[in-house]
């Protein structure tokens, strides 16, 4: 609680506590009405001030303005009849126990979900001759050596210089198997270093670091506002003037008509107690607030209001095969010689130093099996042709390493091969000389994950890959996928996306990828979804949802979460109005009264704010 | 150019008003206020003084909502 929640709160309880003690005192005329006037001012004095600012200013609609007029007004019904002057004062009281309360509550929220992302990395220590000094993070260059002993968090991105380690990264990732680190390894701020004493050479400035990027990126996800915060804005804008007015009507029409001048005023009043619109407006916010910040404990960070809400409205889900649904770590397999003058041994040996140069994942895979391939031989005129393969000139020889359609170019006859995986064919001077076979692994949790996005509402999935048709049905049966579309090259997968959602009527579509080589197929998706990128920036910048671990369950989860903050969005929507219009109704018709009112207006918003914190409770 | 301003402001829709008035002052091209990390992000139109404009977003977001606050 902040100064000035404490003082309001003494305010509030001050004029209760008066109001309930006056109501035991027998009092009459003038001395009641002073009296009474006591608990008003002290917990209203402030808001007639806010009315007397907005009346100088022209604000006709200023709620501070209303809710002066209808307890003054109140307070006039009251000399005149009964003198019962509780109603009145209830409502500002009321009014401001409902201020207090949002005050409060948004305060806690605000707290609570901060602490959900405590990654911040509060100091650095550098070592310097007098022993260990702590230091502002931010003063750090790039390239200095810092310390990071057992329980502290990494402040600074780096490589660990010296030391071993295990690393709880659950802040970052929702993970909790701890991760090993040891010499040589890239380390990321915001883990939380578990038991050995860390040397890390620094790589990045605090500002470029990853904690701080994903503290700025979950900030800066509630500015941009959803179709439910600008709907509830704009109808906030319209329903105020629109009460006032009805309420003006209801003061003069029909008592012109019917008479009976003081029922009517009295209806007019309630109109201007339920006419502010606060209840509606601040659930809104803070329900996104609560499923953005719930979203990120669990390593899925959503980069907007509006891309939780079109999550939440996701039908058909497109996902990338490899590092998606795959590990994307190649293996070579199985290496098949079908020339005599190239064993296997020598295939390979040829195959690794033509794809010398390249980053791609079969690249690496070919490299890493043949772990000798930076030797003498000469390697020049390294062409990569896009869709088939590449083809350098080894030892003077053309070596072409790729798939059936490049051996078809070069002219070699080339033999299909009985294993399914990726079949990498090469040739020397156009004359076959055999294939490799890499396969890719499926993720562990990929035909659960499957399963529970047919189980989270998604009606379609599709699964695009570059690899073979009979890679891709081998994993799409394996993973229980109906819809795939294989051997597309780059620029296809673009085109056959496109298909997709033209074909789409209703919902939206999804596209999740590994972020490295599809980022025109995530920024054409209704919502782009980049896995695995912790650490990855590219991916970060590219996509409107991060999954820091690659896990694909938690593709069903950000869509599970996102569904339920949106439930709570509708029915905060509807019950807000709801209550409210009803209020109105009864109101007029003399059903309801001034009671009725403040739960319309303060009773409404605080179960509305109940219910948007509800949000924060991830479903299971 | 955008910067980015720390806010004080209680309620959600005076938050509202407050965007409103900010759009509306001479020498910002929009402006969003985001209510739940009380922060103010404008950006400027080419050229002007945006400590200038910053005062006069600062009175104008004042005349609607006398306790906000924008801490320049």
């Amino acid at each position: 609680m902040n100064a000035k929640q404490k003082k309001n709160l003494a305010r509030i309880l001050i004029a209760a506590t008066l109001l309930i003690a006056l109501n035991f005192v027998e009092l009459n005329g003038v001395g009641k009405f002073l009296l009474y006037l006591v608990p008003y001012l002290v917990v209203g004095y402030d808001i007639l001030l806010k009315a007397l600012h907005g009346l100088k200013n022209r604000r006709a609609f200023d709620e501070s303005l209303l809710m002066t007029i209808a307890t003054i007004g109140a307070f006039a019904l009251a000399i005149h009849d009964n003198g019962d002057y509780n109603e009145a004062i209830a409502v500002m009281l009321f009014y401001q126990i409902g201020e207090w309360f949002q005050s409060y509550a948004v305060g806690r929220s605000r707290k609570n979900i901060s602490e959900l992302m405590d990654i911040r990395p509060d100091y650095a220590n550098i070592e310097t001759d007098s022993g260990l000094e702590q230091v502002d993070p931010d003063e750090i260059e790039v390239g200095t050596v810092i310390i990071v002993q057992p329980g502290e968090k990494i402040p600074i991105d780096g490589i660990v210089e010296t030391g071993n380690s295990t690393l709880n990264t659950v802040a970052l990732t929702g993970e909790s198997l701890p991760r090993e680190v040891s010499t040589g390894s890239e380390v990321i701020s915001g883990c939380i270093n578990l038991n050995g004493v860390l040397k890390i050479r620094t790589t990045k400035e605090f500002g470029e670091s990853t904690a701080t990027k994903i503290l700025e990126l979950v900030e800066d996800a509630s500015s941009r506002k959803s179709k439910s915060e600008d709907f509830i804005a704009k109808f906030a804008r319209i329903y105020t003037p629109v009460v006032v007015i009805c309420a003006a009507m209801l003061a003069i029409v029909p008592p012109i008509i019917l008479g009976d001048w003081q029922t009517w005023i009295y209806r007019a009043l309630i109109f201007l107690v339920i006419s502010c619109p606060c209840a509606l407006v601040i659930s809104i916010p803070l329900s996104f607030f609560a499923g953005i910040g719930g979203a990120s404990r669990e390593g899925i960070l959503i980069k907007g209001s509006n891309f939780l809400e079109t999550l939440a409205n996701v039908k058909t889900v497109v996902l990338d095969k490899t590092g998606t649904l795959t590990r994307g770590n190649f293996e070579v397999e199985a290496v098949h010689s079908k020339n005599l003058n190239f064993d296997a041994e020598k295939l390979l040996h040829l195959a690794a130093h033509v794809e010398r140069y390249s980053t791609h994942p079969i690249a690496n895979s070919l490299r890493k099996a043949y772990p000798n391939e930076r030797d003498d031989c000469t390697v020049e005129g390294v062409e990569e042709i896009s869709g088939r393969g590449i083809r350098a000139e080894i030892n003077g020889q053309v070596v072409s390493v790729g798939n059936e359609k490049f051996m078809e170019d070069v002219g070699a006859k080339w033999i299909p091969c009985q294993k399914v995986g990726t079949i990498i064919h090469v040739a020397v001077n156009g004359e076959y000389a055999g294939h490799v076979v890499i396969s890719d692994a499926i993720k562990p949790h990929a035909k659960e994950s499957v399963a529970d996005m047919n189980c989270a509402g998604v009606e379609k999935i599709f699964m695009l890959t570059g690899d073979s048709e009979k890679i891709a049905s081998k994993v799409a049966a394996e993973l229980g996928i109906k819809n795939y579309r294989s051997e597309l090259l780059p620029a296809d997968k673009v085109n056959e996306f496109e298909k997709i959602l033209s074909a789409q009527s209703s919902g939206k579509v999804a596209f999740v990828g590994d972020g490295i080589n599809d980022a025109p197929v995530l920024s054409r998706a209704d919502v782009g979804i980049a896995m695995g990128a912790l650490g990855s920036d590219a991916a970060i910048e590219a996509a409107d949802v991060v999954l820091m671990d690659d896990d694909p369950r938690k593709i069903s989860r950000a869509i599970k979460i996102s569904r339920k903050c949106l439930g709570i969005v509708k029915q905060n929507i509807f019950f807000a109005i709801g209550v409210k219009v009803a209020c109105l109704i009864f109101g007029a018709v003399g059903i309801a009264n001034m009671w009725a009112a403040i739960f319309a207006d303060v009773g409404v918003m605080i179960l509305a704010v109940l219910n948007a914190m509800r949000t924060l409770i991830a479903p299971k | 150019m955008k910067k980015t301003y720390k806010i004080d402001v209680d309620c959600a829709n005076c938050a509202n008003l407050m965007e409103i008035e900010a759009k509306k002052t001479a020498g910002v091209k929009d402006a969003v206020v985001n209510f739940m990390t009380l922060k103010i992000k404008v950006e400027f139109e080419d050229g002007v003084d945006t400590k200038e404009v910053m005062q006069r977003v600062r009175e104008n977001c004042k005349c609607v909502e006398k306790d906000c606050e924008i801490f320049l």
